[in-house]
């Protein structure tokens, strides 16, 4: 019993002491918890942050393809057309049939010549009529015939049944006045000649015409008789003149009257470099005359055709952009569009694409006077808008339910005025972001203006607004895989031989030093190999191009030459060299082939050629020689591709099982029959993974065809001439093209095109490579 | 005989050999252009000796010709007839010489062919020296009297031939006008350039305050005052390099050249004074040395085809260290991600596949990307938000130095996601699930554990990414590089690291030099130079990667057991 005190003693104790302990480890399991829950928090902050970093940067990636194709896609959104606002004019201005009808710069103003010679300047928001001015029309005369020059010129002629013309043009003052420097809109009417008409007939004409270039205008005119009359207007660049634009300048006006008799002209039109007069009459004749002869004199109708592919009689005639083309158009709605070109019946107008109509005529017919646009209404209100060298109808609607009589386009072709029969001006937002860009303009043959067929251009620079951009994607497209093949003629021999070699037969030593090697080959910046192959190797195969062929020819036979003399060699020097080495055993054999095969040359080439082997070339098969062309392309990128594919294809060849060629081997087979026919039928996926990659890297690399070739975009595959290549002409190009414009995101269409090539060449590759790395493993 | 031939034959050996005949092609191709980079390239600081010859082909008058011989060719006498040239037709070949004759004012070339035949009399005088010269090439000539302000000085004269005691004054003078010419450097890239840049500052300043409307008398009077003061320490700065300069032009060299024309050179435009004919050869390592020294560490001169290429390899390190201190945490958070986080399966094999690709993809299409989102997008929004006042002006909204980081930085992601998630996957399992075992979190697991580990492996694809961003122009030329900066991106000026700033690169040198330079003979033996820099650094980068892979693949194998 005296236990139990002691017992409890201890037990007490034992419980004391485990209360300190208890709480000692209650604290301390606090901190724990606290820490543990520190680092689970820890844990799960950085688990979201990796996932969301690394989905991020994934994103990024994917980010390429989606800036790409944002960046593209405009190139190929349909055109919209969008109604603004309606109104009608006050009565007064809106007398009569409007002859022309015209929108300011801004798309503020509007301008509307009325059949009985009143101008008005209305606002494009409602109508409100800002200016008017009359023509001054003697008592009893009437307007018979109206002429445009140009719808960026603006200068109107309007020939009076006196046989008088009229010459004007409107003109828009800008300024800026008020609190918010407001812009304010000037319109005014602006007589070249002087307010008095020039008199060019004796009485009514049948058609005239004008034309304004530089320093000159020439008015043309059609008498009733079908007397040509012509009159020449000249700027005398006074010094007065010099100093101040803006003053009345003094025109010297030169009168010719011509023999030609030109009857039944319906349309008398002037071209843009005012060289060719054409009389178009309703039955499609046309007859051009050049103008220069008709003032010295010496006048003749030149050429005088029949529109003979317009099927029904002419409804309106007028030159597009540029004054080169013109337009046709016949009673079935359809436009044709017509230049002069040189073919096989020598110079003629010939037509060079069709826009077919609806089968009713056109009642207005406009052109664009930025863009090679055209835009047509017909009978029924269906407005036409499309694009000559993009073949591309851009907007096809009809407009409205009664007739639409009068049309005009704004300068920068956002604009668009309609005025229906009843006098009802309707103005419409157009946007056509890109309407020069179609499938056709990017790869097809296309026939520019002022060229004799049909062809593929790239021709990007533009010299002003009446340029025709040429954007045809298929000559760089060639040039790229010409450079491609030319590289993959080198490189694939060289690389898929050498990687047999090296994966199969090299000895081990050997291997571990020229793998290090072809890395490094890998590692060469490419501008070094493009400046190399451009200042070093091109000057030395200009000068030695036989060399380089013979050296061609010899290096096979000097191997071949090797590998029977080794057979004959002793049996001691033989074995001195273990299997494997016969790379090592070539290399002085091939340098000294070459040495000689470059020695060689001048006397062959003495011998042969008369000392100039490109001036044979040339004389003999008419093959241009360039400097920088495909075959000093085809070393440097054969070299650059080289080691990639040389890495893939060894490690395919390599990787095959040992077990597989022992088991040829120990079957008798050759060392050679088991390679071909053992472990090359196993590696051929992986070699054909190497090659695509290797063309891959070949179609994109940049700075060595920039380098070695002259970058002229030409479509010829000979072997001596250049190219370009879309990567070159994306670095050339980019940093002048302007940021939005049609150009700039062609350019990024090229870089598109690229991405996806290599993208989906890479990928095939890859799966390729995948499975066959399946197929190594079950075996 | 025959039948060792048949044997032959059926062995297949002519294949084998045809393949060994490749691999062999593949390593003279690689060994040739190394050295013939490193020929070129190093030939060039070489002080060549310089000859003095009669040249008289027949029916001309015989001139003296003085320079160094560049190589010689046989050349077709039909080529030469072509370039009208009077040949004997008897003769089908013809040796020919290229002369580098240097004196441009008065040859008007600086290279010329003489045909060997009618050279004679060759002989090297120990007196001829060579003046490189800050414009207008190298000047060949012997000098013959020291000028000061104009003046000949007395007794400066040459006495001799080749006289010695002229030599060293002109040596003494030529360090004298060094030193100045070091000083008005200084003075005009530092000081010049802080003062206008703090007054640019001041300008943008004024302008933003005008923009938000804020602008007070007494702020606007402010901004005068420092302005002046600015103004007033421009104009001691510039006083001081009037002196300077007046000071620097005191001296010039009357020299003897060709044919007997006497030269004046001012000694401010000599770079550099040798006589390589009397140099032995501990002299011309002298000169050949200090070449190589101003070739690395010089600015360039004469539109980039003479002087040092050190602004295009400083522009290159920087651009290539900003590029790595992106491109590393987010190559490795991504594989990261794509090894331990994500849940495998098909959409992660096929982001592997796209990844992989991405590296084959064009380095040009990465160019056009830099320069449309980067910097026409996110550079122009940064503009308009920051840098309101100095528009239209752009900022950020142009190419420079931080665009071609990021964009040399997706170009190379790719690399470093593989060879990151390689290195992850070649770590075994059972490290981790020992490491988890313990207690440790995943996080914990991969921070402490498996990170440590693939660290070589994350060096490997940094440097390879490292070695494909040095060597890379293509994109560049879209997104920031330029043939000749004013400054150096990052420097003593605010904000000291100019971001924004356009910088020259190693690449683009060799493209812009070679190609686009009026005079490309005589920029030639430089691009072979600056080329063989590139090779160096870039084979340096990439053997550092191979050592280290095989560091780690040493260490697995260690763990595999």
């Amino acid at each position: 019993m005296n236990t139990m005190p002691d017992k409890d003693k201890t037990t007490i104790e034992q419980s004391s002491d485990a209360l300190t302990v208890e709480s000692v480890f209650a604290t301390h399991a606090d901190r724990l918890r606290a820490k543990r829950k520190m680092r689970e928090l820890l844990d799960r902050g950085a688990g979201v942050t990796i996932s969301l970093g690394g989905i991020g940067i994934i994103a990024t990636l994917l980010l390429l393809l989606i800036y790409l194709v944002y960046v593209v896609q405009p190139l190929f959104e349909s055109a919209q057309i969008q109604r603004l606002t309606s109104f009608q004019l006050s009565p007064s201005a809106a007398s009569g049939e409007p002859l022309y009808l015209a929108l300011e710069e801004q798309a503020e103003l509007s301008m509307r010549l009325s059949s009985s010679g009143r101008v008005d300047f209305f606002s494009l928001a409602d109508g409100a009529v800002i200016n008017s001015e009359q023509i001054s029309i003697p008592a009893g005369a009437q307007i018979t015939q109206f002429a445009l020059a140009s719808e960026e010129s603006g200068l109107i002629a309007l020939g009076l049944d006196t046989g008088a013309v009229h010459l004007f043009s409107a003109d828009y003052e800008i300024s800026f006045s008020g609190p918010n420097n407001a812009r304010q809109i000037t319109p005014r009417i602006n007589y070249p000649l002087g307010r008095e008409p020039v008199f060019i007939a004796a009485d009514a004409m049948q058609a005239i015409a004008v034309a304004q270039a530089n320093d000159s205008i020439v008015i043309a005119a059609v008498a009733g008789s079908g007397e040509l009359s012509l009159v020449r207007a000249t700027r005398q660049s006074s010094l007065l003149a010099l100093l101040d634009p803006s003053a009345d300048t003094d025109y010297q006006l030169e009168f010719t009257r011509s023999e030609l008799a030109l009857v039944d002209t319906d349309w008398l039109l002037i071209d843009g470099d005012q060289r060719w007069l054409l009389a178009i009459s309703a039955q499609r004749m046309v007859s051009a005359t050049a103008l220069d002869a008709v003032f010295s004199g010496s006048a003749a109708v030149q050429a005088s055709d029949r529109l003979a592919l317009q099927t029904e009689s002419i409804q309106d005639a007028r030159f597009l952009l540029g004054g080169l083309s013109l337009l046709v158009a016949d009673a079935n709605g359809d436009i044709g569009q017509w230049f002069f070109s040189v073919g096989e019946e020598g110079l003629a107008l010939r037509r060079v694409r069709n826009f077919a109509g609806s089968g009713t005529p056109l009642t207005a017919l406009t052109v664009e006077q930025r863009q090679k646009n055209v835009a047509a209404i017909d009978e029924r209100a269906v407005l036409r808008l499309f694009n000559t060298t993009a073949e591309r109808t851009l907007i096809k609607q009809q407009l409205d339910d009664i007739r639409i009589r009068s049309l005009a386009l704004s300068p920068r072709g956002d604009r668009l005025l309609t005025e229906t029969d009843s006098g009802l001006l309707t103005s419409w937002s157009v946007s056509s972001p890109h309407p020069e860009i179609s499938w056709s303009a990017l790869w097809e043959r296309v026939w520019y203006e002022d060229y004799a067929e049909p062809d593929y251009i790239w021709q990007s620079s533009s010299a002003g607004n009446a340029f025709e951009p040429k954007y045809s994607l298929t000559p760089l497209t060639f040039g790229t895989l010409k450079a491609a093949f030319y590289a993959m003629l080198l490189a694939a021999p060289l690389a898929v031989c050498g990687a047999i070699f090296t994966g199969y037969f090299m000895a081990p030593p050997m291997r571990r030093k020229v793998k290090p090697l072809v890395e490094l080959m890998e590692a060469l910046p490419t501008v070094v190999l493009g400046f190399l192959a451009g200042l070093w190797l091109a000057p030395f195969v200009e000068t030695n191009l036989l060399g380089i062929f013979a050296l061609i020819v010899l290096l096979p036979v000097s191997i071949i030459a090797m590998s029977a003399a080794w057979v004959f060699l002793p049996r001691s020097i033989r074995h001195s060299i273990p299997d494997g080495w016969e790379a090592a055993i070539l290399v002085p054999v091939i340098i000294l082939s070459g040495m000689f095969a470059l020695w060689i040359a001048p006397p062959l080439e003495m011998l042969w050629f008369g000392g100039d082997m490109q001036a044979w070339l040339s004389n003999e098969f008419g093959l241009a020689y360039d400097q920088r062309n495909a075959m000093i392309v085809g070393f440097a990128m054969g070299f650059a591709v080289i080691p990639t594919i040389f890495s893939i294809a060894e490690d395919a060849v390599f990787t095959v099982p040992r077990q597989l060629s022992n088991g040829s081997l120990a079957l008798g087979a050759t060392p050679w029959q088991t390679l071909a026919k053992v472990v090359l039928p196993m590696a051929s996926p992986g070699i054909f993974s190497a090659l695509m990659i290797g063309m891959g890297r070949a179609v994109g690399e940049t700075m060595i065809v920039l380098m070695a070739t002259g970058n002229t975009p030409i479509m010829d595959i000979n072997i001596f001439e250049g190219m370009r290549t879309l990567a070159a002409n994306i670095a050339v190009e980019v940093p002048e093209s302007e940021v939005g414009s049609s150009h700039y995101r062609i350019l990024f269409l090229s870089a598109l095109v690229l991405f996806a090539f290599t993208f989906v060449v890479n990928t095939v590759a890859e799966l390729v490579r995948q499975r066959l790395r399946t197929r190594y493993r079950l075996l | 005989m025959s039948k060792k031939l048949r044997k032959w034959l059926r062995a297949g050996s002519p294949w084998v050999w045809f393949n060994a005949g490749a691999v062999a092609i593949s390593i003279i191709m690689v060994a040739g252009l190394i050295g013939l980079l490193a020929f070129h390239g190093l030939r060039h600081f070489w002080p060549t000796d310089v000859m003095q010859a009669r040249y008289q082909p027949p029916g001309l008058p015989a001139t003296e010709v003085i320079g160094e011989l560049i190589e010689s060719e046989t050349v077709l006498a039909e080529r030469l007839q072509d370039s009208g040239v009077d040949v004997d037709p008897a003769k089908n070949f013809y040796q020919r010489d290229l002369w580098k004759f240097g004196n441009r004012e008065i040859t008007g070339t600086d290279f010329g062919w003489l045909l060997t035949d009618y050279i004679s009399e060759k002989k090297f005088p120990d007196a001829l020296t060579v003046l490189e010269r800050q414009q207008w090439g190298n000047f060949y000539g012997i000098p013959i009297a020291l000028l000061e302000r104009g003046e000949t000085l007395a007794n400066s004269r040459a006495q001799a031939e080749n006289d010695s005691l002229l030599w060293a004054e002109l040596q003494f003078r030529l360090d004298r006008a060094y030193e100045l010419r070091e000083e008005i450097s200084s003075l005009q890239g530092q000081e010049l350039g802080r003062v206008n840049s703090e007054l640019e500052r001041l300008r943008l300043l004024e302008r933003a305050l005008v923009i938000a409307d804020e602008m007070s008398p007494t702020l606007k009077q402010e901004i005068n005052e420092n302005r002046a003061t600015l103004e007033s320490r421009l104009l001691v700065i510039q006083l001081r390099l009037n002196r300077l300069k007046a000071e620097i032009s005191r001296d010039s060299v009357l020299m003897r050249a060709v044919n007997n024309r006497e030269v004046q050179i001012a000694l401010e435009d000599i770079v550099r004074a040798y006589q390589p004919n009397q140099l032995g050869l501990p002299g011309k390592f002298a000169v050949y040395f200090s070449r190589l020294w101003e070739f690395l560490s010089a600015e360039p001169r004469e539109a980039n085809t003479e002087g040092g290429v050190f602004p295009a390899i400083f522009g290159t390190v920087v651009m290539v260290l900003l590029m790595s201190i992106i491109v590393t945490p987010f190559g490795v958070i991504a594989a990261i991600y794509l090894r331990e986080y994500a849940k495998q399966g098909l959409v992660t094999r096929l982001i592997r596949i796209a990844v992989n690709n991405l590296a084959g993809v064009p380095s040009i299409v990465y160019g056009v990307f830099g320069l449309g989102f980067f910097i026409y997008f996110i550079g122009g929004e940064i503009d308009q938000l920051f840098y309101a006042e100095a528009l239209p002006a752009p900022t950020f909204g142009t190419p420079g130095l931080l665009w071609a980081s990021l964009t040399l930085a997706l170009l190379t992601v790719p690399v470093v996601i593989v060879a990151t998630e390689e290195g992850l996957t070649r770590i075994p399992r059972s490290i981790r699930e020992g490491s988890l075992a313990l207690g440790a979190t995943k996080f914990e697991t991969i921070w402490r554990v498996v990170l440590p580990m693939a660290s070589p492996a994350m060096m490997t694809g940094l440097i390879l990414a490292i070695a494909r961003a040095a060597g890379e122009v293509a994109p560049l030329m879209l997104v920031g590089v330029v043939k000749l900066a004013p400054s150096l991106p990052v420097n003593g000026i605010y904000p000291y690291v100019h971001l924004d700033q356009q910088f020259m690169h190693l690449g683009f040198h060799i493209y812009d030099v070679g190609f686009q330079s009026p005079n490309v003979e005589a920029a030639r033996p430089l691009v072979f130079a600056t080329a063989l820099l590139l090779v160096i650094v870039i084979a340096v980068l990439n053997l550092t990667a191979a050592a280290l892979r095989n560091r780690l693949r040493e260490n697995y194998q260690a763990l595999d057991v």
